[in-house]
């Protein structure tokens, strides 16, 4: 075994001084070929021979117990092969890094939608009439709670507070006291949650749509109860993910214990109103925001409060004000969270927990300060960044907020910026906006093997890529480290049989993974350099070639045979000395018709310090992503349940609005600043998936404020709200 | 049943159950897989093809209603060593990122281009009847049958226009 890398400090800055340069150039992703052409195998599309097609079966009660299923519902029905109900399977898809199987409720339900029951058909055809007829009966349970706003059953987090609140309020000159709403949201992945469960001699091999390989085997491995050893997960390509694919869930579950029974490969693959029903979704939030301030813009005071929602038995709680905890500084600080027990589609991680809502409400309420203040929203939020972490006292590692606030502003014409209602173009009323941007930077333990021989580098790890471009990134980060084309490294992720890695979520894959690689790299570097003669320092990789202390020899001379190596890191005492955050700024420009309240975005720029960019062109692309979750957080998304079941009423993409190509211009710009984060990891890089989507949406609001003059408190800012606020704005 | 078609030039013969979808029979049956399910109601455009050179979704309509019918799908544009140039646009432009919408996003472009040709109006065209330029609006327009989740639109556009000056 080897041993595993602790972050404990700082390490030299090797990349900036290897010759190949690659790192962070923008290198065209090497699976893109397959991807565009239809070649890359995402889980669905594997049909193993005598395979057998299953559709999950839901509940149609919100609370209540299955009273009995009857199979001979549907025992005529050609094709039909089985009804699969075992009290191993999951009420919902495992929370990020569980590693343990998700809740098992046997016969109990305890949400409208819930998945009970697998048919199992010769043909898909067959499976999916099978589970629509199939008769099911229930004790249910009468007046479970649905709504979060009145749940009788809360939890109240312990708060995070310092100072002395009413003294800091007292002494304010000017004080914004607003409530915010964010309805419940998705991650809509194109791809559908998908498993195809094939049992080789006692072996499970799922090929599934998952994240987190290394933590998605022991949760199955739990669930079914068997030895992880016995299990082997694939999931080379992953059509998206956003966190709705960290743990494992109802598909893979139900497939491995039907192809278990049934001695034949099953695939279940989620409708897409099963996706809505049974994955994990977004908590809808309701967030106070309070500021107190001096007649300078001095921060006296920052409250933040929310209220979200679960079901019971998961732990996860949205930390809505994560970022509000680090980002301004101020005398007092106070942030309260309630959590209310719903029987809805439990709640769990969708790209940027936290941030994601958490910034929209809070860099808006930023901007209603800058307004009360009569003061530049930019100057503002310069004027109060903080020296250290205003609650752990932390250091801060590298931050670039305040660079990326005044390049951002120079960039985008922000000195060009009327006062609201002011600018014009026909129907239209125009406007521009800023927030600010963060996410925190987390590395996580992961392992990766590297080996090198005369044909060139193959980088090995269970690592996943969810779009992110893991694949491109890993060969740059080998061909970096040894001196060799990209063409040179091939990359073989998704894999539970190869070294385990972070996984995708939180943005910490690629510099947590990508770490693993370098280091393993690095090994085969020292190793080459005692074949050369010379010390790791001297040693020069450039195309095949080595060089140092006067000597120089080709690789291919130099092995004999394989090199490899693998590599584990974990974090350590960077982690406790210094506080590591991405930050950025976000600046938006809308137009807002008069009549019909129609928000159209015309151009939106993200500056971002996110350390070493590895692969400017996927950072980029990830960047841009999150801005457009962020119009969508502003002006589309709206997960509605029924107030009477709690079921999901806008459960499929005609009803649920994600942004669409007419939602989103051409001019969609994002800039990475020049940066290292030394304490972040040995690439000094950071995470960049999530960092887009953090305080975007605010961006877009205030640019409406800016517009047309009136605040849009309760999201999404749909043209019904706009008109409503604009005509109660001239009355 | 049977169905007998034609599918990236090569005639196929299809035994499948009557509700079998076009989209399911490509998939399922002929194993072409490149074409990809996303919310089988025509919501999300994963599964565009062309059908006798007309762009649509596979997951709308049912295999039985197609015999005799050319269907081209995403295999049939190019290899990933001969790619098509909107293929090859993609790549260059990273017009994409997770890839499971990308096939519909480039079947829906290939058939759109042509109907820009053909002097097909959109509702953001200025007339019905002159046709229209290969403007950003109008292709975002024609394009927003297509959702792309991880959001790669304007770089998906980019690659649109990278490849229709190509040609």
């Amino acid at each position: 075994m080897t041993r595993t890398f602790r972050m404990d400090e700082a390490q030299p800055r090797l990349l900036d001084d290897t010759a190949q340069g690659v790192i962070g150039t923008p290198m065209d992703r090497p699976e893109g070929p397959l991807k565009v052409t239809g070649k890359a195998a995402y889980a669905a599309d594997n049909l193993p021979e005598g395979l057998a097609h299953g559709a999950l079966v839901r509940a149609t009660i919100t609370r209540g117990r299955i009273a009995g299923i009857d199979e001979d519902s549907i025992a005529d029905l050609p094709g039909v092969i089985a009804v699969i109900r075992d009290d191993r399977f999951v009420r919902n898809p495992a929370q990020g890094m569980a590693d343990e199987a998700p809740v098992q409720p046997g016969d109990r339900i305890d949400y409208h939608g819930q998945p009970i029951a697998l048919v199992v058909g010769e043909s898909y055809e067959a499976a999916r009439d099978g589970a629509l007829r199939l008769k099911v009966r229930y004790d249910e349970d009468a007046g479970a709670e649905v709504d979060p706003a009145t749940a009788s059953e809360t939890e109240d987090g312990d708060p995070t507070e310092s100072g002395d609140w009413d003294k800091a309020v007292a002494g304010a000159t000017v004080s914004v006291d607003v409530t915010y709403t964010t309805p419940a949201q998705v991650s809509a992945a194109m791809e559908p949650h998908a498993a195809v469960a094939e049992w080789k001699a006692d072996r499970l091999v799922l090929r599934g749509s998952q994240q987190m390989l290394r933590f998605n085997r022991n949760e199955i491995a739990d669930s079914l109860g068997i030895d992880p050893e016995d299990v082997q997960i694939l999931s080379p390509y992953i059509g998206g993910g956003f966190g709705s694919k960290l743990g494992i869930g109802s598909e893979a579950v139900s497939a491995a214990i039907a192809a278990r029974e049934l001695g034949r490969p099953v695939r279940v693959v989620m409708t897409r109103q099963t996706v809505f029903d049974a994955v994990l979704r977004r908590t809808e939030t309701e967030q106070r925001v309070r500021f107190a301030a001096d007649g300078e813009g001095r921060l006296l005071a920052i409250g933040h409060d929310d209220r979200i929602s679960n079901l019971r038995d998961e732990e996860f709680a949205e930390p809505v004000s994560s970022a509000s905890q680090f980002l301004y500084g101020a005398d007092a600080l106070l942030f309260r969270q309630t959590v209310a027990r719903v029987h809805r589609t439990p709640a769990g991680s969708v790209r940027a927990p936290g941030e994601a809502v958490g910034m929209i409400a809070f860099e808006s309420a930023m901007d209603e300060l800058a307004e009360a203040l009569e003061m530049c929203p930019v100057q503002l939020r310069l004027k109060n960044i903080p020296e250290k972490h205003p609650v752990t006292g932390q250091d801060f590692s590298a931050r670039a907020l305040a660079e990326c606030l005044k390049t951002g502003a120079d960039r985008f014409g922000w000195p060009g910026r009327t006062v609201p209602g002011s600018r014009r173009e026909g129907d239209w009323m125009i406007g521009l906006g800023v927030a600010s941007a963060a996410r925190p930077n987390m590395l996580v333990k992961a392992a990766a093997r590297v080996r090198l021989s005369a044909e060139g580098a193959v980088v090995e790890t269970d690592m996943t890529d969810i779009g992110t471009g893991t694949y491109a990134i890993f060969a740059q980060i080998a061909a970096e480290m040894l001196g060799l084309p990209t063409g040179k490294v091939s990359v073989r992720l998704g894999d539970t049989d190869l070294p385990g890695a972070s996984g995708s979520g939180g943005s910490f894959g690629a510099s947590s993974s990508g770490s693993a690689v370098f280091l393993a790299a690095r090994k085969i570097r020292e190793t080459l350099a005692g074949k050369l003669g010379c010390s790791p320092e001297d040693l020069t990789l450039r195309d095949g070639i080595a060089r140092g202390a006067n000597h120089e020899a080709a690789l291919s001379d130099l092995l004999d045979g394989e090199l490899v190596e693998e590599a584990e890191i974990e974090e350590g005492k960077t982690a406790e000395s210094h506080f590591s955050s991405g930050f950025g700024a976000h600046f938006a420009e809308v137009a807002v018709n008069a009549w019909t309240g129609e928000v159209r975005v015309r151009r939106m720029l993200g500056v971002f310090g996110i350390g070493r960019v590895l692969n400017e062109k996927t950072a980029r692309s990830q960047a841009v992503g999150g801005m457009v979750w962020g119009v969508g957080s502003a002006l589309h998304e709206d997960l509605v349940h029924d107030p009477r079941t709690g079921h999901v009423v806008t459960r499929d993409l005609a009803n649920y609005h994600v942004a669409a190509h007419a939602d989103i211009p051409a001019d969609m710009q994002v800039e990475f600043l020049e940066e290292r984060d030394d304490q972040a990891n040995p690439m000094q890089s950071k995470g960049v998936g999530e960092l887009g989507i953090s305080g975007s949406g605010a961006a877009i609001l205030n640019a409406i404020h800016n517009a047309c003059g009136v605040r849009i408190r309760d999201l999404p800012a749909t043209p019904d709200k706009l008109v409503a606020a604009l005509e109660a704005a001239t009355e | 049943m049977q169905t007998t078609l034609t599918v990236n030039g090569e005639e196929r013969r299809l035994d499948h159950d009557v509700r079998t979808s076009l989209l399911d029979a490509l998939r399922d049956h002929l194993g072409l897989t490149g074409t990809k399910k996303g919310c089988d109601h025509g919501q999300c455009g994963a599964c565009t093809i062309l059908l006798n050179g007309k762009r649509i979704n596979a997951c709308l309509t049912l295999a039985a209603m197609h015999e005799g019918d050319e269907v081209t799908t995403i295999e049939g544009l190019g290899t990933p060593e001969a790619m098509s140039p909107l293929q090859s646009a993609f790549v260059t432009c990273d017009g994409y990122q997770c890839g499971f919408c990308t096939a519909g996003q480039i079947m829906s472009a290939t058939g759109m281009l042509a109907e820009l040709k053909e002097g097909m109006p959109s509702h953001v065209s200025p007339s019905l009847s002159e046709g229209s330029e290969m403007t950003d609006p109008e292709v975002a327009e024609r394009m927003s049958g297509n959702l792309c989740r991880c959001s790669a639109y304007p770089f998906i556009r980019e690659a649109i226009a990278m490849a229709s000056e190509d040609k």
